[in-house]
C-alpha cells in the first residue's frame, strides 16, 4: 500500500495497517507470543490475529499520522502465522513477533502491560488466551532470575537425592501463634524439611504476624536441633504495602529464617522487588500462586500457567506451586510436566505434547523448584516421583496433619515412604508398577506409614482436566 | 538421638548390599563417588573430612565398597557418608548423599537461646560432641 493511502485519516483493517505479515521471519532477538484466538462470527482469523498484534503493540483503532514520526514498521508487532487449533471449530493459534525494543529491560510489569494489556477485552474477539511465549537470550539476560535456585538451595539445606517434603499448617485460619508453632514443631520434628504459611495467613486478629514469626522460629530451631537437619518454615511476608512486606522480610531475616514466602497477588513489581531483597539477603523465596487459577484454568480465555511459570522464572522466585497431577487441583500430566520443564530445564525444546510451542534458552538463569501441593498423600509416592521427578517439593498438608496418630506420625510416614521409594528406584525397581508393594514393605517397619496407607491408600481425585495439550500423539500402527 | 541428615536416614541402616546398589546407580549415572567422615555432624558443618579424593575414574561399585569398609575400619566411631557428584552443566553439585556409618552413641545437639530485643531470641545449635577436643569424642 502506498504511504499516502496507508496514512489517510480513517479506519483500516489491522492487517492492512501492517500487523499481518505472512512472509515475516522472526528474528532471534524477537519476543514471540502464541495466542489462542476465538474470533467473533464473521471475523477473519488473520484479521483477528493482526488485531491482537496491533492492540498489544503500537496500534489504535484508527489511522494516526504520528506513526510517520517513528520507525513504525519496526515497532509494529507482526502476526506471521495463523492455524486452526487441532480438534476445534472456532479457535485459532496466532503467532506474533515483537521487536525486543518494545520492552523495558528486566521489567515483567512492562512486558505484561503490552502482551496482556488492552487486548484481552477487544470486542472482535470472543475470547483470547496467551498460550506460550519465547524470550530471546538478549532479553532473558536483563533479568536476574531466582535468587537462590535449585542447586544452591540444596547445597544450603544439605539435602540431596530426593524431593523435599513440606506441609501447610492447618487449619489455614484461626490458630493462635503459640498453637500454630506447635503444628510446625510436630511436622518438622517428624521428618519434614519445610512447613508453610498458607496464602491467606498474613496478620489477622487471631494471630498477628510478629507473634507467628516468633513462635514458628522457636519450633524450627527446636526441630533442627532434634534432627541435626536444616529446617525451614515459609514465613508469608505478604502485606498491604511494599513497606509492610519489607518490614516482615527483615524480621524473618533477623530471626534467622532460611526462607520467606509471598503470594502471586502482590503483583509483578512487588515480586521483583522482594526477589532483589531475597538475593541481597541470601533468602529462599517461596511463591504461592494465589489467584492464578482465575485466569489459567479455562482453555478459551486467559493465560496459560506455562506463561506465568516463564514470567516467574524471569522475575526471580525460588519455589512456585506448579501442580501435582494426582492431587485435588487441576492438572493434566503432560501439561503439568510442561510447567515443570519450564522451571527446571536449562533449555526447553519444542514439545507440543506438553504444550511447549517454542524452544526457550534460559541462558544460565537459575532453576525454580516446583512445588506440588494439594490433596496428595503417602500412598501416591510412586506416582508423584514418576510424574514429577526428584527436584520438587512435595507438600502434604492434610496428608501430614490429618494422620490418625498425630502430626509427627504423619510427617514420618511421608518421609519413610519417600526414602523407601527413592531407594527402590535407584536399585532399578519398576516403581510405577511395584510402588504399592514397596510402600507396603516399608510400612512393615513403620507403623505411621501403615496407618497412613490404611487411612488414605485408596483416595484419588479422578476428574477430567480442563487445561490439556491440544496436540496429542497419534499411535502409529506397527 | 539419631541424626537424620542424608537421603536414607529414616530407613533402617542400609545393608552393604543396599549401599552397593546405590553406588552402582550413581556410577551408572556417571557421577563421581566420594567418602567423607566427621565427629561433628552439626547441620551447618559443611566440610566433613575427605577420605581421599572423589573417585572420578573408579567405575566399579565393589571398589567403592572396599573404600567404605576401610573408612569404617579407620573411623568406626564417626559419621561416614557417601556422596555422588555430578559434573553436568546445570548441576555441578552433589546428587546423592547418605550416611553409611554412625558412632555407637550419637550425642546430638543442644539449643542455646539468647534473649534479644523485644521477644526475639537468637538461637545457636550446639554440638555436644564438640565439648571435647577432636580425637576424644565418642570414646
Amino acid at each position: 500500500m502506498e504511504a499516502t493511502d496507508r496514512y489517510r485519516a480513517g479506519v483500516l483493517k489491522y492487517a492492512q495497517m501492517g500487523y499481518w505479515d505472512a512472509d515475516y521471519v522472526p528474528k532471534d532477538t524477537d519476543i514471540l507470543a502464541l495466542f489462542r484466538i476465538t474470533p467473533q462470527e464473521g471475523v477473519d482469523p488473520q484479521e483477528a490475529a493482526a488485531a491482537v498484534a496491533g492492540e498489544s503493540s503500537t496500534a489504535t483503532w484508527t489511522v494516526v499520522w504520528t506513526d510517520r514520526l517513528t520507525a513504525a514498521d519496526v515497532y509494529r508487532a507482526k502476526a506471521y502465522r495463523v492455524e486452526p487449533v487441532p480438534g476445534s471449530e472456532d479457535q485459532f493459534f496466532a503467532y506474533i513477533a515483537y521487536d525486543i525494543d518494545l520492552f523495558e529491560p528486566g521489567s515483567i510489569a512492562n512486558l505484561t502491560a503490552s502482551i496482556i494489556g488492552n487486548v484481552f477485552g477487544f470486542k472482535p474477539l470472543k475470547a483470547l488466551r496467551l498460550e506460550d511465549m519465547r524470550f530471546p537470550v538478549a532479553y532473558v539476560k536483563t533479568f536476574e532470575g531466582p535468587p537462590t535456585g535449585i542447586v544452591v538451595e540444596r547445597e544450603r539445606l544439605d539435602k540431596f537425592g530426593r524431593p523435599l517434603l513440606g506441609a501447610t499448617t492447618k487449619p489455614k485460619l484461626g490458630l493462635s501463634g503459640r498453637n500454630y508453632g506447635r503444628v510446625v514443631y510436630e511436622a518438622l520434628t517428624g521428618g519434614l524439611d519445610f512447613t508453610k504459611d498458607d496464602e491467606n495467613i498474613n496478620s489477622q486478629p487471631f494471630m498477628h504476624w510478629r507473634d507467628r514469626f516468633l513462635f514458628v522460629m522457636e519450633a524450627v530451631n527446636r526441630a533442627s536441633a532434634a534432627s541435626g537437619e536444616v529446617k525451614g518454615h515459609y514465613l508469608n511476608v505478604t502485606g498491604a504495602t511494599m513497606e509492610d512486606i519489607y518490614e516482615r522480610a527483615e524480621f524473618a531475616k533477623e530471626l534467622g529464617s532460611v526462607v520467606i514466602m509471598i503470594d502471586l497477588v502482590i503483583g509483578y513489581s512487588a515480586i521483583q522487588s522482594i526477589s532483589k531483597w531475597a538475593r541481597r539477603n541470601d533468602m529462599l523465596l517461596h511463591l504461592h500462586r494465589a489467584g492464578a487459577s482465575t485466569y489459567t484454568r479455562q482453555k478459551s480465555h486467559g493465560i496459560s500457567f506455562r506463561v506465568i511459570a516463564k514470567w516467574m522464572r524471569l522475575a526471580g522466585v525460588d519455589h512456585i506451586h506448579a501442580g501435582t497431577v494426582v492431587g485435588k487441583l487441576e492438572g493434566d500430566p503432560n501439561t503439568v510436566q510442561g510447567f515443570y520443564n519450564i522451571l527446571r530445564e536449562p533449555l526447553n525444546q519444542i514439545d507440543l505434547e506438553r504444550g511447549l510451542h517454542f524452544e526457550q534458552d534460559w541462558a544460565g538463569l537459575r532453576k525454580v523448584m516446583p512445588v506440588a501441593s494439594g490433596g496428595i498423600h503417602a500412598g501416591q509416592m510412586h506416582q508423584l516421583l514418576h510424574y514429577l521427578g526428584e527436584d520438587v517439593i512435595l507438600q502434604f498438608g492434610g496428608g501430614t496433619i490429618g494422620h490418625p496418630d498425630g502430626i509427627q506420625a504423619g510427617a514420618t510416614a511421608n518421609r519413610v515412604a519417600l526414602e523407601a521409594m527413592i531407594l527402590a528406584r535407584n536399585e532399578g525397581r519398576d516403581i510405577w508398577n511395584e510402588g504399592p508393594a514397596i510402600l507396603a514393605d516399608a510400612a512393615r517397619g513403620c507403623s505411621p506409614l501403615k496407618a497412613a496407607l490404611l487411612t488414605w491408600g485408596e483416595v484419588t481425585f479422578d476428574y477430567a482436566s480442563t487445561d490439556t495439550a491440544d496436540v496429542v500423539p497419534t499411535p502409529t500402527p506397527a | 538421638m539419631k541424626i537424620t541428615q542424608g537421603t536414607f536416614s529414616f530407613l533402617p541402616d542400609l545393608t552393604d548390599e543396599q549401599i552397593g546398589a546405590q553406588i552402582e546407580y550413581c556410577l551408572e549415572e556417571g557421577w563421581a563417588v566420594s567418602i567423607e567422615h566427621t565427629d561433628d555432624a552439626h547441620p551447618r558443618n559443611t566440610y566433613w573430612e575427605m577420605v581421599g579424593q572423589p573417585m572420578f575414574d573408579l567405575r566399579d561399585a565393589a571398589g567403592v565398597m572396599s573404600e567404605v569398609a576401610s573408612a569404617r575400619a579407620t573411623f568406626p566411631e564417626e559419621y561416614i557418608k557417601v556422596n555422588a557428584f555430578d559434573a553436568t552443566r546445570g548441576f555441578e553439585t552433589v546428587r546423592l548423599s547418605f550416611i553409611v556409618n554412625r558412632p555407637s552413641v550419637e550425642p546430638g545437639f543442644g539449643l542455646i537461646r539468647q534473649d534479644a530485643a523485644g521477644r526475639s531470641i537468637r538461637y545457636t545449635i550446639h554440638s555436644y560432641a564438640t565439648d571435647r577436643p577432636p580425637g576424644e569424642r565418642y570414646s
